[in-house]
Parts: C-alpha cells; structure tokens; sequence
C-alpha cells in the first residue's frame, strides 16, 4: 500500500530531536500499550505483518498525529474488531457484552521470558535455490501492490547488487494475506546517486527485499 | 509522529488522559474475555524496563572490542554470537552486526514502521520512530547525524541500513583511542545507545 508510512525520502518533517536519557516510556499507558499488544499477539490470532499492515492502513491524518504506541492501540483495536474479538459497544463500555473468541494460547506470565527468549524466526527450509548471488545486479520491480509490501517506494524501479543472500525467510507481501509462504531474501545495495540523484549526503542505502521484488539487472 | 514530546509534555495533556483512559479501558475489557493475562502484561513491561535495553548490545561491543575470535564471530554470524551472550528473542530473531571503520559509517533505520533489534538496544526511542528520522536517514543521513552533534569527514563512505524484513541490525562502533588496556566493564561504559545505531560515536574516555 502507497501510504503515509513509507516514509523514506520525505524532507518536510523537520529536524530529528533525539532527547537525552530518554526513558523506556513517557506516560503509564504506553507501558500498557506495550504489554497488550504483544500479549495479544502471543494469541497467535495474527502476524507480524497483518499487524503491520493494521497500522498502515490507518488514515493519514491519524498516522501522522499520533504518537506511534497510539498508533499500536489503533492497529490492535482494529485487528480485534475485525476478528469479532471485542465489539464497538463493548469498546465503548469496556465491559463484556458478547462471548469471548476462541483464541489458540494465552500468555501466562510464568511463560513470558520463554515466548520473549524465542521469539518468531521468520528462516524457512528450502529446497529450492535463490535465484540470484552476491555481486549480482538487479533492478527492483515498479511495484505497487494496493495490500501490504515491504518494498519501500524510493528503491522500486531502482538498480542494485546483492549484498547478501539472507535466506529463506517468510514473505511479507504474502504474510500479510493469510499465506506464511517464504521467499529468497536479500540485502541489496543502492547507490544513493541512483536513488537521489545529486541531492544526498548518503553513499549508499541498504535493503532488504524479498525475490518477487527483483527481476535480474 | 514528530510531535510526541510535544503531545507527551506541552500542549497534549488531553490526548495523554483521554490514552490513559483508552487504554484502561481496553485493558479491563480483554482482561474479562480472557484473552490477557494480567500477570504477563506486569512481566512484559517489567522485562523491558529492567531486562532487555542497550546495556546488552553495550556488552556485545565490549567483548568485541577485547576478543578478536569473538569479533570476527559477530560479524560472520551476530545471531550466534550474540546468542552466546544470552540475548535472543523478540525483534532480535536474525541479527547482523555492521562494523565502522575510519572508512565506512554505518547507520540503521526502519523507514516503514520503528524495525529495531530489541534484545540487544530495548525498545527504540521515540526519536527513531518519528516521521523526522525515518524520512530523512536514507536521503541525508549526514545532516541527521548533525542533528545529533557528530560530523564526519567527507571521505567517509555513509552507509544506511533499511530494516525492511526481519533482519535487525546492530552496529559496531569503533573503539576509542586512549583504551588500550581497559576492562569490557570499563569500556561498555563508552558504548551509547546511538553508537550501535549509528547516530554516535563511542564516547571518548
């Protein structure tokens, strides 16, 4: 999806303002914010990239006002709703109004340091080969998919040479449909001067991007 | 987004209790459905609070900094490596460690959401989330850098890294001169938050 979110390139948001001895969290609910969303996707109701995809598809407006554990909030009660899980009413009331939804699993808190120790490797088994190598060229494809995409607007249609060949990991693009099918993945090196043209201060930008992304250079 | 301080300590009080509240609420009502444990939302924070933040990726670079075999271990394998510390998990799944040379400057960013290795940094700062940040660190990643006090000579070779899959990465700084002989205690002590972003350097002693 062409949205707010792939920022990369844009030049009106003013200076970066990092602050000093920046605590882990500014207010209480942040905190709680933090906490449900990732126990709520210890449920195992969606992934990562629907997740993604959730926050993504927020209006622009919203996206770009608000605070990003805000934007957590509106992606997760999004997700919940969609999935029946909780209704407007019982948003509204914070009360249960309907029966719960089956969920897979709940993270019990004897459980957390294992589930946060093993996190979710996206690595897949493959008998396949990848189709390109390190020092190949590429070009990335014009591409603009109305769902999820994890191919930035500044490096499509763009060449590059592969970096790297990560592996075989879950493709975002697909994850976010449903379908935890994986793709050959790669860090693929830009030159800044075909991205930008003269106007950089970078030398080169890295990414790393998915086979169905790449047609050989 | 460039306005979260703003919101979160001027003129935004309202948004902070009308979230408070939100929250609350949402919290209660997946309590009483069950989904959530009350339990695991303490442990989760508390983890994060306490557990997980730069002071572990800190120690990844000291030993780096003493160990040559572990050295060239991080930056063939940073997952195993790092693993061998007992960091891994969330956010941190496959990690990738950067080395800076008086040649190359490297600098990470996740220019489509806040991607950050978490079990070595914690969780980002607001900063690396925000629309300034992300927009600009792959066009002018110099004038960022200026933004957080640091100049680099022109002939050093800037490299920015897109986390745009489920790659993290953890840059290596450079180790200051003047620390032959010290400690990794003494030395992760030099190691910033930002120097393994690539937004600083290691602090000078």
């Amino acid at each position: 999806m062409n949205g707010v979110h792939d920022m990369g390139g844009l030049q009106s948001f003013g200076p970066v303002r990092p602050e000093p001895n920046e605590p882990p969290f500014h207010a209480p609910w942040e905190k709680r914010a933090l906490a449900l969303t990732l126990a709520m996707g210890a449920t195992g109701s969606w992934n990562i990239d629907q997740s993604r995809a959730a926050r993504e598809s927020l209006p622009p407006g919203k996206y770009l006002t608000s605070s990003y554990y805000k934007i957590w909030i509106e992606g997760l009660t999004k997700l919940m709703l969609e999935r029946g899980f909780i209704t407007p009413a019982e948003l509204a009331s914070g009360r249960m109004q309907s029966p719960p939804a089956k969920v897979a699993r709940i993270l019990r808190a004897a459980d957390v340091s294992i589930a946060l120790a093993r996190g979710s490797p996206t690595v897949r088994e493959t008998t396949g080969a990848p189709r390109f190598k390190t020092g190949y060229n590429i070009r990335t494809s014009n591409w603009n998919p109305a769902t999820h995409t994890r191919l930035p607007r500044y490096c499509r249609d763009k060449p590059g040479v592969i970096e790297k060949v990560h592996g075989c990991h879950v493709f975002a693009d697909a994850d976010a449909q449903g379908d935890p099918r994986p793709e050959w993945l790669y860090s693929v090196r830009f030159e800044a001067r075909d991205l930008w043209g003269e106007h950089t201060t970078a030398s080169a930008v890295y990414v790393d991007l998915w086979e169905p992304y790449l047609q050989g250079g | 987004m460039s306005g979260d301080h703003d919101h979160d300590h001027g003129h935004g009080g309202s948004e902070l209790s009308e979230m408070d509240l939100r929250v609350r609420t949402l919290e209660s009502l997946l309590v009483e459905k069950g989904y959530v444990d009350p339990a695991a939302l303490d442990r989760l924070i508390e983890t994060y609070e306490t557990k997980i933040g730069p002071r572990n990726g800190a120690r990844v670079v000291a030993k780096a900094w003493v160990d040559a075999k572990f050295r060239a271990w991080l930056l063939e394998d940073a997952s195993a490596a790092i693993a061998s510390l007992g960091f891994t998990g969330r956010q941190g799944e496959h990690l990738i460690a950067l080395e800076n040379t008086p040649r190359v400057h490297n600098m990470v960013v996740c220019t489509l959401c806040s991607c950050y290795p978490w079990p070595v940094l914690g969780l980002p700062p607001v900063w690396y989330k925000s629309a300034p940040y992300r927009s600009r660190a792959v066009i002018d990643p110099r004038g960022v850098l200026r933004e957080f006090g640091v100049t680099l000579p022109e002939d050093v070779e800037v490299r920015v890294w897109d986390s745009t899959a489920e790659v993290r990465y953890l840059v290596l700084p450079q180790r200051p001169a003047g620390t032959g002989g010290w400690s990794e205690d003494r030395l992760a002590d030099l190691v910033t938050r930002d120097s393994m972003i690539g937004t600083g350097l290691a602090l000078d002693p």
